[in-house]
């Protein structure tokens, strides 16, 4: 496989010879650029963060769980490349000033993803640095030191990378396809590809499980696969959009819908990650799921020329099993335009960057102070996400009161059976899925319910 | 003027730019080999058929190497030689090395790691305390601390509640995991890159490992990605395997574990269950205090004795027990080996007299802070282990906090807000905790230092002693230290890598020690090569003055030099300009069996008032505000001293909630990677964050009166956990006082809450 892209300003063309070699790995056994680091090696600590750029814009992303085909026709900047010359990036001078390192070791990953939102004016740090984990200054001066740097100027490097990136003519072939329609009719006749997107989950079959993926297919480069589109009825969402992408897409009409995503895994994830990616891999505990079943969303699935609608709860059958073919791919999802009544209540050990023990997504309708309609959807709960729908029958027709919501608690368990593992017991989880749906009611009545809406 | 000034730290610039060098980016010849542990799958059994043809034949192998292959001692333990570096007939955990695979690449190691067929006559493994109880196979008797008659005391005394904590133990979580490399010399010397916060230990093992004299074996260690303690004895295991590999294929090997590898094979902080009966009066003011300590220290003994005792030694944290008797068990459990981790025991132990604390107000419905207060030492008072407390500062420092902070008016309006609205969700609340935290190491042996200062003919100076840098700022705080001694700049000192050819036989940088007492060492030698310098100027400018260095001159009366000229005449007139110094720490004396003696030359202090939120229907918590008054003595550095407070009171809070450490049934880790153990991100720490020193300095002679403040920050995490006991606390029956175990994650939270009201927690 052939790519192209710009390292710190030089140009890069290489054949490619195992396509899931990390750009992490690249970096520091091929090119000697040892100032990434590697911390967990699965996308969860941000140390060896780098920063991509192409015409979309510029992205922190985690380097030990990107391939390097997935660098192809962008621009590359490592810790190496951030200063000009003797003169610190603001970022890296705002660093030593306000005593931002202590070993140092997750620093150079921390001044990209900082540098990353200082070249975008993103200015929510803690959003924008959650990715990356410290373990000595407890945050405090490194926020300190992205405070400062607010409105600093920008280097003259991040237009020079782009206008080479917008020039530079990209490689693509069968495992790197750019048109929608090819990549269906390929992937008809290679099934046994592995389809990556974003690799967020795909990166650790690798570097944790040490697979050998043999045929690939990247589909990063596919537009068409990412376009969001609001129709008359409805959001149409392409499913290799980001995370990041479909959060801003929702948050106009489901703000608690973005609220979650803004929770969702880190920066550098929600920029890789797909929607896409975040259905098809069948996890019960993925995120987009129960909001998107709360939400009554259809998924649209794709085989060659053809493809067919369903209804996303149906589309998880078991645990490890989903209703998808040979040659099938996630094509988009659908969501219905209806009122903001959705809830998402994501709880995790950790509020950021961390799987969800439960993840609660409710939507109730009420007319004239009766439940006329009812979506509770559960990750986290089942081998896969579902409805509480003896909660949901039991609800229909009552009136809409707290008293009704404590009477229809019980029936939670006629609904789920959860597990115990390293998250949560399966008596919490059942307790704080009845908590949420508790937490649905009181927060309709204007209760105070939310632990991160407190102010200090 | 060099020290007491907030200068950035030494490498800062090297940090941002990605060009500090760590052990894995130190460039090896290209035809370095790469190694990867095959581990054990079960806690405890014996090796029944070990099948290691699919790794010897995988892709890139060039050796597999098991216990057999070892020419000198299998052993990587700190102190009782009895941690094999590979298992032999037994294992003893799940992530127990067994094989050593050496291949061309890290992956491809790590691959054929994988490809072993082991069988195992598996045994019930020791998990829990009870079990390990019941098997009554400690690692040493119980050891016990008695003051007074606590017994007769307790039954005397007005009141009197009992209760029991657990606390988990921590995963270190450097963020640079363990790593190592090993270069084969001439004549089977061996150079060892180890990441490791002890090199002297190191290059004993891998003398040990390798059957050749110490001085065959040099270590050097220029900086840690993060230490905490869990690089004190746990570097052994890898640099010693790149030392094996190295001297068996003659090429040089390097180590890095992959992050699962990592959890699974170190050892972490020690867990501990503490059960206490206490006696007190109506003002909360304690009279006797008997507590029982349990502790699993996992399969070797690694530091677990150190660790207990220090349990032990910060049971009354800083308070007066007129009565006291604290017994420790030291549990052997099949689990990987706990091990140190910043604070050493002191946290675990001092938690528990927290709780108590924290429980007695509940008993007699008063503010904690207010029982606290009853309880603080005064100087003059004496410890459990009998040592007489004479630089107790934490009343007026807890005073100054309390109005710094408001600290009686927040917790009037959040007592009236919690019980004005009773059915609210969310619920706050606040707590004020102190810390006196023990400076020295325990074991009087260990505290000495040594250094090595050249001043070259330039004027440049190089200076290099035992300690290693880890991100604590110690290079930067001693060459401070040097700067100041010689009047020159920051600038003019090179610091260089720890190195056991330059100083040797070191202790460890642990115990919040590395400044005191490399600080020290590096100050006696310069005041060597001061002394030596102004006998020359004396007969050179004929005079009786004292010199003195400063900005870059040395003055004698009225006559003055440049340091540089100075220096060069200096070696003109055959003068040495090299100097070693060294350290001992006065005044420590401790008899172990006697539970009695002055084992910690200072103390160091400081409380922190933490305000959180929870959520009764989830358990969901945050902290909303955080002030913190800390007492470094004479600060050497107060940016440093700063950083290590915020950093130290986020990892102690990080403790004590978000970071859950679960094994199952079968004694393996489920939380081995930041997917499944959390520590604190940055949306975690207090957005209200306030920090200051306390005005203090050193009562001891220490170096430049400063004091150490590596970990006794760490506890200032507890300031979180009573808080959130106080807002559950009003989450329920009132008459029922909480007991909140740590970690404090949402479920905790939640499952203390329903036992609050006796609901059932099941379903």
């Amino acid at each position: 496989m052939d790519i192209s892209f710009l390292l710190n300003g030089e140009t890069v063309q290489l054949t490619v010879e195992d396509p899931t070699v990390t750009v992490l790995d690249w970096l520091r056994e091929t090119q000697g650029l040892c100032g990434t680091k590697e911390g967990c090696n699965e996308g969860d600590c941000g140390a060896c963060t780098v920063m991509v750029s192409d015409a979309s814009g510029n992205q922190a992303l985690n380097s030990c769980i990107l391939f390097l085909p997935q660098l192809n026709g962008k621009a590359l900047r490592t810790v190496e490349g951030l200063a000009t010359g003797d003169e610190l990036h603001p970022v890296q001078q705002a660093m030593v000033d306000e005593h931002g390192s202590q070993c140092g070791f997750c620093t150079p990953g921390f001044v990209m993803s900082m540098a990353t939102a200082h070249a975008n004016d993103a200015v929510d740090h803690d959003d924008q640095l959650v990715g990356n984990l410290c373990r000595c200054t407890g945050y405090a001066p490194i926020i300190r030191a992205a405070k400062k740097v607010e409105g600093a100027p920008k280097p003259e490097w991040l237009g020079r990378d782009r206008w080479f990136v917008d020039r530079m003519l990209k490689e693509h072939d069968y495992a790197s396809p750019t048109v929608l329609y090819e990549f269906a009719a390929w992937y008809k006749e290679n099934p046994d590809a592995t389809l990556i997107a974003g690799a967020t989950d795909v990166g650790l079959w690798v570097t944790k499980g040490l697979r050998d993926l043999g045929k690939v297919c990247f589909l990063k480069q596919i537009e068409e696969l990412a376009v969001i589109e609001k129709t008359e009825n409805g959001l149409v969402i392409g499913a290799g959009a980001s995370i990041a992408q479909v959060r801003d897409a929702v948050e106009p009409y489901y703000r608690d819908f973005a609220e979650m995503l803004r929770r969702f895994a880190s920066e550098q994830v929600r920029n890789a990650g797909t929607i896409g990616g975040n259905i098809a891999n069948g996890s019960p505990i993925g995120d987009c799921p129960p909001a998107l079943i709360a939400l009554g969303a259809t998924i649209t699935l794709q085989c060659g020329f053809e493809t067919r609608e369903l209804a996303i709860e149906d589309f998880f059958i078991e645990y490890g099993k989903q209703d998808i073919g040979a040659g099938e791919f996630v094509r988009s999802i659908f969501i219905p335009d209806q009122p903001d009544r959705v809830k998402c209540y994501k709880l995790s050990k950790r509020f950021d960057q961390d799987i969800s023990a439960v993840c609660g997504c409710i939507s109730i309708t009420v007319t004239d102070g009766v439940v006329t309609d009812a979506r509770v959807a559960f990750g986290g709960m089942a081998g896969t996400p579902r409805r509480a729908l003896a909660v949901e029958k039991a609800l229909i027709s009552k009136p809409w009161t707290y008293e009704s919501v404590a009477g229809v608690l019980p029936r939670m368990m006629l609904d789920f059976i959860p597990m115990t593992d390293m998250r949560a017991s399966a008596e919490y989880r059942m307790k704080a899925a009845q908590g949420m749906l508790q937490r649905y009611v009181l927060e309709d009545f204007d209760h105070e319910t939310r632990v991160l809406e407190v102010s200090s | 003027m060099s020290i007491h000034k907030p200068t950035p730290h030494e490498a800062a610039t090297l940090h941002v730019t990605g060009r500090a060098r760590y052990t894995d980016d130190v460039p090896l010849p290209s035809n370095t080999l790469h190694l990867a542990f095959g581990v054990s799958s079960v806690a405890f059994g014996q090796i029944a058929d070990l099948n290691l043809s699919a790794v010897e034949a995988a892709k890139g192998v060039v050796a597999v190497y098991t216990a057999a292959d070892i020419p000198g001692e299998n052993d990587v333990s700190p102190i009782a030689h009895d941690e094999v570096m590979l298992a032999q007939a037994w294992v003893q955990y799940a992530g127990q090395p067994i094989f050593l695979v050496v291949a061309d690449s890290h992956l491809n190691a790590r691959k054929a790691a994988r490809l072993a067929q082991v069988s195992y006559t598996e045994h019930t493994p020791s998990l829990s305390v009870d079990q390990a109880m019941a098997g009554d196979n400690p690692f040493e008797k119980a050891q016990k601390f008695r003051k007074g008659e606590p017994q007769d005391a307790l039954k005397a005394s007005a009141h009197q509640i009992s209760g029991r904590i657990d606390m988990g133990g921590q995963e270190h979580f450097y963020l640079e995991g363990q790593v190592a490399a090993a270069i084969p010399q001439e004549n089977g010397d061996m150079l060892v890159h180890s990441s490791t916060q002890h090199p002297t230990e190191v290059q004993h093992k891998v003398a040990h490992i390798l059957d050749v004299p110490f001085n065959a074996v040099r270590v050097e260690t220029r900086r840690m990605g993060g230490g905490f303690g869990g690089k004190e004895s746990q570097a052994n295991l890898p640099a010693g395997a790149c030392a094996l590999a190295a001297h068996l294929t003659g090429r040089p090997c390097k180590m890095r574990y992959d992050r699962d590898d990592d959890m699974i094979i170190t050892g972490k902080r020690h867990d501990f269950r503490i059960e206490y009966n206490v006696g007190f009066d109506d003002s909360g003011k304690l009279n006797s205090v008997i507590m029982e300590h349990f502790t699993r220290c996992g399969w070797a003994m690694d530091l677990s004795l150190p660790v207990a005792d220090r349990a032990m030694f910060h049971s009354d944290n800083a308070y007066n027990l007129p009565h006291a008797e604290i017994v420790s068990h030291r549990l052997r459990t099949n689990m990987a080996s706990a091990t140190a981790y910043r604070g050493f025991g002191g946290p675990q132990g001092a938690l528990a007299i927290e709780r108590v604390m924290d429980h007695i107000a509940s008993h007699l419905g008063v503010d904690p802070l207010a029982v606290r207060r009853a309880n603080f030492y005064v100087n003059g008072d004496t410890t459990p282990y009998h040592m007489e407390i004479s630089d107790s500062v934490i009343a007026p420092l807890v005073d100054q906090l309390a109005a710094s902070s408001d600290y009686e008016k927040r917790r009037a309006e959040i007592e009236a807000e919690n019980l004005a609205n009773s059915t609210a969700i969310l619920r706050r609340g606040i707590a004020l905790t102190p810390v006196k935290f023990g400076i020295s190491f325990t074991l009087t042996k260990y505290n000495q230092a040594g250094a090595l200062v050249h001043i070259y003919t330039d004027g440049s100076i190089h200076m290099n002693h035992g300690g290693t840098e880890m991100g604590q700022g110690l290079f930067t705080k001693v060459g401070q230290v040097a700067a100041h001694e010689f009047g020159v700049t920051l600038d003019d000192v090179k610091i260089t890598a720890t190195d056991t050819a330059k100083v040797p036989n070191t202790s460890a940088t642990a115990a919040s020690s590395g400044t005191d007492l490399n600080g020290m060492a590096v100050q006696d030698a310069c005041e060597t090569l001061k002394a030596r310098l102004q006998k020359m100027l004396r007969g050179h400018f004929k005079t009786k003055a004292v010199a003195k260095f400063a900005d870059g001159r040395i003055t004698l009366g009225k006559h003055q030099i440049a340091f540089k000229d100075a220096v060069a005449m200096a070696y003109d007139a055959r003068i040495q300009l090299s100097a070693t110094g060294f350290y001992t720490t006065p005044k420590i004396k401790w008899d172990r069996e006697a539970g009695r003696g002055h084992p910690f030359y200072y103390f160091a202090y400081g409380a922190a008032v933490s305000e959180v939120v929870i959520d009764t229907l989830t358990g969901e918590n945050r902290i909303l505000r955080t002030d913190i008054l800390h007492d470094a003595g004479k600060s050497l550095n107060q940016a440093i001293d700063v950083g290590q407070i915020e950093g130290g009171f986020v990892q102690g809070a990080g403790w004590l909630t978000t970071e859950e450490l679960v094994w199952d049934a079968k004694g393996h880790l489920k939380t081995h990677a930041p997917s499944t153990y959390k520590i604190p991100a940055c949306s975690d720490r207090p957005p209200v964050f306030n920090v200051e020193l306390f005005e203090n300095e050193n009562v001891e002679p220490t170096i430049h009166k400063s004091k150490a403040v590596g970990e006794p920050p760490f506890l200032l995490g507890m300031s979180v956990f009573f808080a959130l006991s106080h807002a559950i606390g009003s989450a329920g029956n009132r008459d029922v006082y909480p007991s909140l175990n740590a970690p404090a994650t949402p479920e905790e939270v939640l499952k203390t809450i329903y036992r609050l009201d006796g609901g059932g927690y099941g379903y």
